[in-house]
């Protein structure tokens, strides 16, 4: 073996302890936060009640929300990869609005179909990303303002149609969807937890398995291309990869803003930019920190509740301002 | 190794190249000359597949273009673009080792081999100790370096080159095509390049294709090309030819 390969086993290795040690933290966040809450629980004893807080209520919750932080950071560091631009964001693009809207029409029209809104959800991601996608490129390629631009542009004509139909629901349900808009998880249950595992793991996979492509196609589609990327194909692969992450994040808990902008930034900023080591992270770090900004949710103003994505766009706001001046 | 028959490239109606063929044979460097706008970049392009031809074909080791996949024709053919910048952290030596994409697996990681190769490339482009800096922060010519240094990581027997010495110094720009020529004299590799230093294409080009407004005005060696009366058709302006002291070759000063 040779010093080099030692060094790069070493280089390897080390990013492999960094991942196990994140997992385990992960772990301990989701088992600090099933115990806090307006409901105070012990590990040790717990009374029929406070099981059935435990393990139906706060559980299924803190991981549903594990695996929306997911979804959104790896979509969120794809989509970054993909369009060039660190400020892409499935909130900001819009791409989040329309997983909203698909699914406030399902759940108008197609209310007894059990997995009608996560389709819908799909669907409504899919079509404000290519919309958006359409709307930025140029025949001189596509810059960070025409990006944002058009993000805004899909984002407010999409608020308004939501707005639209929230208006045309009765007063009891509107207050619940003015809430859910905002990115709200409790609603979360166990059924609901299992298919965003699945969609968050699977995701992640076959996002991980474009790392190398992606790598390229952040110098350039024509740079990608002249490489032996084929463009096209990883280009559809990532939209729809990470349409189905957002659309099973908004189905479950509305639309959470800023996760796909600041967790790609801060594991970027602590391993570098290698998409094989970017993707995988971002999903862990993804969760912890939408674990965290819930807890604040439910323990800042208890027993009222916030919704979790008024936290994280507290935190992501100021951040993506300090982005786009740095830009 | 490249054998380019009678193709032509229009964008929409306007024809930008109009039947044009040549031959590149092993060991060879073939100069791509003319004013701007006159189709250099359109050909280069269209030379790894890059954009379709409207008709003629490209042959590549004898077989169509077409019938090789991406990953084949970027294995066999590298290409040096224009612009190249990005918006995030990416290191010296990640990006030379991007070059490596088309031979490894899709999740893999790069060998040991992949990282000597990546590290022999840039020690040549005089980027030894860059490794682990940023791109963003290089100036344009180290960039450039590195551009290059990613190109020959590919070891691809073909180059194309458009204006790699643009934003090069004098003492760069003659490593660039030094290092190129010891490649094809030594790999029997070759290697098309697009230039706007009519000096450094007679220094080192074995033939020059002359391009005007998307035809070949002339091909062929140096000094049956770089005539008074083909300049001046090219680029409407009146040139004094010699002959360079020390290398013999052809010497164009423009006459202001």
């Amino acid at each position: 073996m040779t010093a080099d390969k030692i060094k790069k086993n070493k280089k390897f290795s080390a990013f492999l302890s960094l991942g196990v040690i994140l997992f385990l933290s992960l772990l301990l966040t989701i088992f600090i936060a099933s115990l806090l809450g307006s409901e105070k629980l012990s590990f040790f004893e717990l009374n029929e009640s406070q099981r059935a807080i435990l393990f139906d209520i706060r559980l299924p919750r803190i991981l549903v929300g594990a695996c929306v932080g997911a979804s959104l950071a790896v979509a969120g560091a794809s989509l970054q990869s993909l369009l060039r631009n660190p400020l892409a964001e499935p909130y900001l693009l819009g791409v989040s609005n329309g997983a909203a809207l698909g699914t406030m029409l399902a759940f108008a029209f197609f209310a007894q179909i059990e997995f009608a809104r996560p389709i819908m959800a799909f669907a409504g991601a899919s079509l404000a990303t290519f919309a958006v996608y359409q709307m930025a490129k140029s025949r001189a390629g596509m810059n960070t303002e025409r990006l944002v631009l058009s993000g805004v542009i899909v984002t407010t004509f999409l608020s308004s149609i939501i707005v639209l139909l929230t208006s045309l629901l009765d007063a009891a349900k509107l207050r619940s969807f003015t809430f859910w808009l905002l990115g709200d998880l409790s609603q979360a249950t166990k059924n609901g937890f299992y298919l965003t595992l699945l969609v968050a793991a699977l995701g992640t996979i076959i996002l991980s398995s474009q790392a190398k492509a992606l790598n390229l196609m952040m110098t350039g589609e024509r740079d990608a291309f002249d490489f032996g990327v084929e463009v096209k194909k990883t280009r559809l692969i990532v939209f729809g990869t990470a349409s189905a992450l957002v659309g099973i994040s908004v189905a479950a808990s509305g639309s959470v803003g800023y996760v796909g902008l600041i967790v790609p930034h801060l594991v970027r900023l602590a391993i570098g930019s290698d998409n094989r080591l970017v993707v995988p992270f971002s999903a862990i770090v993804g969760a912890i920190f939408v674990v965290l900004a819930d807890t604040i949710a439910r323990t800042a103003i208890a027993p009222r509740e916030l919704p979790v994505g008024a936290i994280t766009a507290l935190v992501g706001a100021p951040l993506f301002i300090y982005l786009l001046r740095r830009n | 190794m490249l054998e380019v028959q009678h193709i032509s490239i229009d964008y929409g109606i306007c024809a930008v190249v109009q039947n044009v063929s040549f031959w590149l044979r092993a060991g060879e460097i073939v100069a791509l000359l003319g004013a701007n706008g006159a189709g250099k970049t359109t050909l280069l392009k269209s030379l790894n597949g890059g954009l379709p031809t409207a008709q003629g074909r490209i042959l590549l080791n004898g077989k169509d273009l077409n019938s090789y996949s991406r990953r084949e024709i970027a294995q066999k053919i590298a290409v040096i673009a224009q612009e190249n910048e990005t918006k995030f952290p990416v290191t010296v030596l990640e990006f030379v080792l991007s070059g490596r994409f088309a031979h490894g697996t899709a999740f893999g990681w790069e060998t040991t081999g992949d990282l000597q190769i990546a590290l022999d490339c840039l020690q040549l482009c005089d980027l030894a100790g860059f490794e682990s800096r940023l791109m963003n922060h290089l100036s344009g010519g180290e960039r450039q370096r590195a551009v290059l240094s990613r190109a020959l990581a590919t070891e691809a027997e073909i180059l194309l080159l458009d204006e790699p010495t643009a934003n090069l110094d004098l003492a760069h720009q003659a490593m660039m095509f030094r290092l190129i020529n010891e490649r094809c004299k030594n790999r029997h590799s070759s290697a098309i390049v697009i230039t706007h230093d009519l000096n450094l294409a007679s220094a080192f080009a074995d033939e020059i294709l002359l391009l005007k407004a998307g035809k070949i005005l002339a091909k062929g060696e140096p000094r049956e090309v770089l005539t008074g009366e083909n300049l001046q058709t090219v680029f409407g302006v009146k040139v004094l030819l010699d002959e360079n002291p020390v290398s013999k070759k052809r010497r164009v000063t423009t006459i202001y």
